[in-house]
């Protein structure tokens, strides 16, 4: 660090105690508790300003703020995972010894035995530690991975292929609330309707006609010329649409956490929008 | 005062952009930071000097907004919050609004997740929404906190046939079978309508597949922006309606402040976030437009130079 980063960082310091002195005294409620709460909320608001601050560029206050967030990260989610999944999962059905110990409910069953199972491929998986016996972190990471390629791969077929498929087989002239009565019948009760029935065919033929373009597009087995080419075309088009709506969505998620942080800033740290 | 706030914002960005356009026709660089403070601009203005918008719920919102209200009362509807604080400004809004409509129907409502960081985000909805404004509706009659519990899919492989194997009590340590709220309910599938709200995994697409599809649960979702196009597949069939997004957030709470009375002038966090969006928006759509206007004059130009 040079002289100039020295200076910077007592400044912000400086400023630090500043903002939380005046955040203290502005908070109504007990001292102690006043205390406390703005410490939490400057310490939030610069750490939101010191992660803003990569977008000028590189510095020591964002890799400070980055390595804080990873190692406070790391270490909620080991605290996490010891008091969710031992303590709440696998001690109660383990020991009732264990169970009282860390004031939980122990739920007998006959069938508790089978937790020691875990209990074994868990204390494996820790064997990547080390050098030698290495390799037996592999079993459990084999049992992880079969079970859950097991239990997606049915969901997936139901949920993501078979119902996807059935759901596009839609009707292309008329369904159950708006049934097809005829040209005349249709064109004399013609609506621009949300759920009208032109939106609701014009809606299920580009549905029709976007799978099948789609689907032409990722078939290489014949060249992509005349009638299938312009299909395939088309194909491009639908998926670069999907893609556009999709980074849409993205910018506007995007946008909202931006708001959110600033909403932060603007409300609970400097008070100026209610 | 606001109007004039804005009407200054306003110059501000589109005169920026003007110049941004200039700038760029004439073949010079922009500095990438000078694209940040438009944005800045873009979100900040509409904060400081509130612009809101009216907002209509557009078929897949309004959806999941009939489910709720067409239930009859007393009917059981599981909460689950599986998001974390990063997915919280458009995700906590339609938590907030979902849960008021629920209590205000006279559901009885099991709030539970599947992500640690949720049980914090549950706790917030209950101390801000339900105990304030719903002080007459009692803890394990009318409503059920029951945490969180890891264990990801598994939780629902294990929930969808019996609720009380993974959720022996509710956060508080007391047992689920000794509360009124869990008369009849043994599992998942004895449940009248699912909320999953989210945006990572596990998520709603979770609850889909592991718990709506095969115990033939009606779904609705609500979920962050970025994830909502892989949901929007399972609608109809599969999930009865989706809110995408703080847009889904504004549009279900401006159903709820138009439809239901009580709720005319709560608090409504989605439509104000619509202001900041807007203009956000409008500033990035301008971006593409110059850089692609830029793009297709030097391209011209170098033909010409040829």
């Amino acid at each position: 660090m040079n002289r100039s980063t020295y200076i910077l960082t007592a400044i912000v310091v400086l400023l630090f105690i500043v903002s939380w002195t005046l955040k203290a005294v502005s908070l109504s409620g007990e001292v102690d508790d006043n205390i406390t709460r703005g410490f939490l909320i400057t310490i939030s608001a610069f750490l939101t300003l010191a992660i803003f601050s990569f977008l000028y560029k590189d510095n020591p206050f964002y890799k400070f703020a980055e390595h804080l967030f990873v190692g406070v990260s790391a270490a909620f989610w080991m605290c996490q995972g010891f008091w969710s999944t031992l303590v709440g999962n696998l001690f109660p059905r383990l020991s009732e010894g264990l169970s009282n110990f860390f004031m939980v409910p122990y739920q007998y069953s006959p069938y508790n035995i089978t937790y020691w199972i875990p209990v074994i491929l868990g204390l494996l998986l820790l064997m990547r530690l080390s050098s030698k016996a290495g390799w037996l972190s592999r079993w459990p990471l084999a049992f992880i991975v079969g079970t859950t390629a097991g239990l997606n791969f049915i969901r997936y077929l139901r949920s993501d292929f078979v119902v996807q498929v059935s759901s596009t087989f839609v009707p292309l002239l008329g369904n159950e609330s708006h049934p097809w009565t005829g040209i005349g019948d249709f064109f004399s009760h013609l609506s621009l309707s949300a759920s009208g029935q032109f939106m609701m065919i014009l809606a299920n033929w580009i549905i029709f006609l976007g799978v099948i373009c789609g689907l032409i597009y990722f078939f290489f087995s014949k060249e992509h010329k005349g009638v299938f080419g312009f299909a395939s075309r088309i194909g491009i088009w639908v998926l670069m649409i999907t893609f556009g709506a999709s980074f849409g969505y993205t910018v506007m998620g995007r946008i909202s956490l931006l708001v959110g942080r600033l909403t932060f800033l603007f409300r609970d740290w400097l008070e100026i929008i209610s | 005062m606001p109007n004039i706030g804005v009407s200054i914002s306003l110059l501000v960005i589109f005169g920026g952009l003007a110049w941004l356009l200039i700038r760029s026709i004439s073949g010079r660089e922009v500095d990438r930071r000078i694209i940040f403070v438009f944005i800045f601009v873009a979100v900040a203005a509409p904060l400081l000097f509130p612009i809101t918008f009216q907002e209509k719920a557009t078929s897949i919102v309004r959806d999941l907004f009939d489910r709720i209200e067409e239930l009859p009362e007393g009917s059981h509807v599981l909460i689950s919050f599986d998001f974390d604080p990063a997915m919280a400004p458009e995700v906590q809004p339609m938590a907030n609004a979902i849960s008021r409509h629920c209590l205000d129907k006279g559901h009885r409502v099991i709030f539970m997740s599947l992500w640690a960081t949720g049980q914090s985000l549950m706790t917030t909805t209950l101390t801000n929404v339900i105990l304030p404004e719903f002080p007459e509706k009692v803890d394990g009659r009318d409503y059920v906190n029951i945490g969180f519990k890891a264990g990801n899919e598994g939780v629902l492989n294990v929930i969808v046939s019996d609720f009380k194997k993974m959720f022996p009590t509710n956060v508080n340590g007391v047992p689920l079978d000794s509360m009124e709220i869990f008369e009849g309910i043994e599992s998942c599938a004895d449940l009248d309508f699912i909320v999953a709200l989210g945006g990572g995994r596990p998520g709603p697409k979770e609850w889909v597949l592991f718990v709506g599809d095969p115990a033939d649960v009606p779904i609705g979702v609500g979920v962050a922006a970025v994830v909502a196009p892989q949901l929007y597949p399972y609608y109809p069939q599969q999930v009865i309606g989706i809110l995408g997004g703080i847009k889904g957030a504004a549009e279900y709470e401006s159903e709820l402040t138009h439809r239901r009375e009580r709720f005319a002038d709560m608090e409504t966090p989605g439509l104000h976030m619509m202001g900041p969006q807007t203009l956000a928006h409008l500033v990035i759509m301008s971006f593409i437009i110059i850089g692609n206007i830029a793009f297709f004059r030097k391209k011209r130009s170098g033909s010409d130079s040829r």
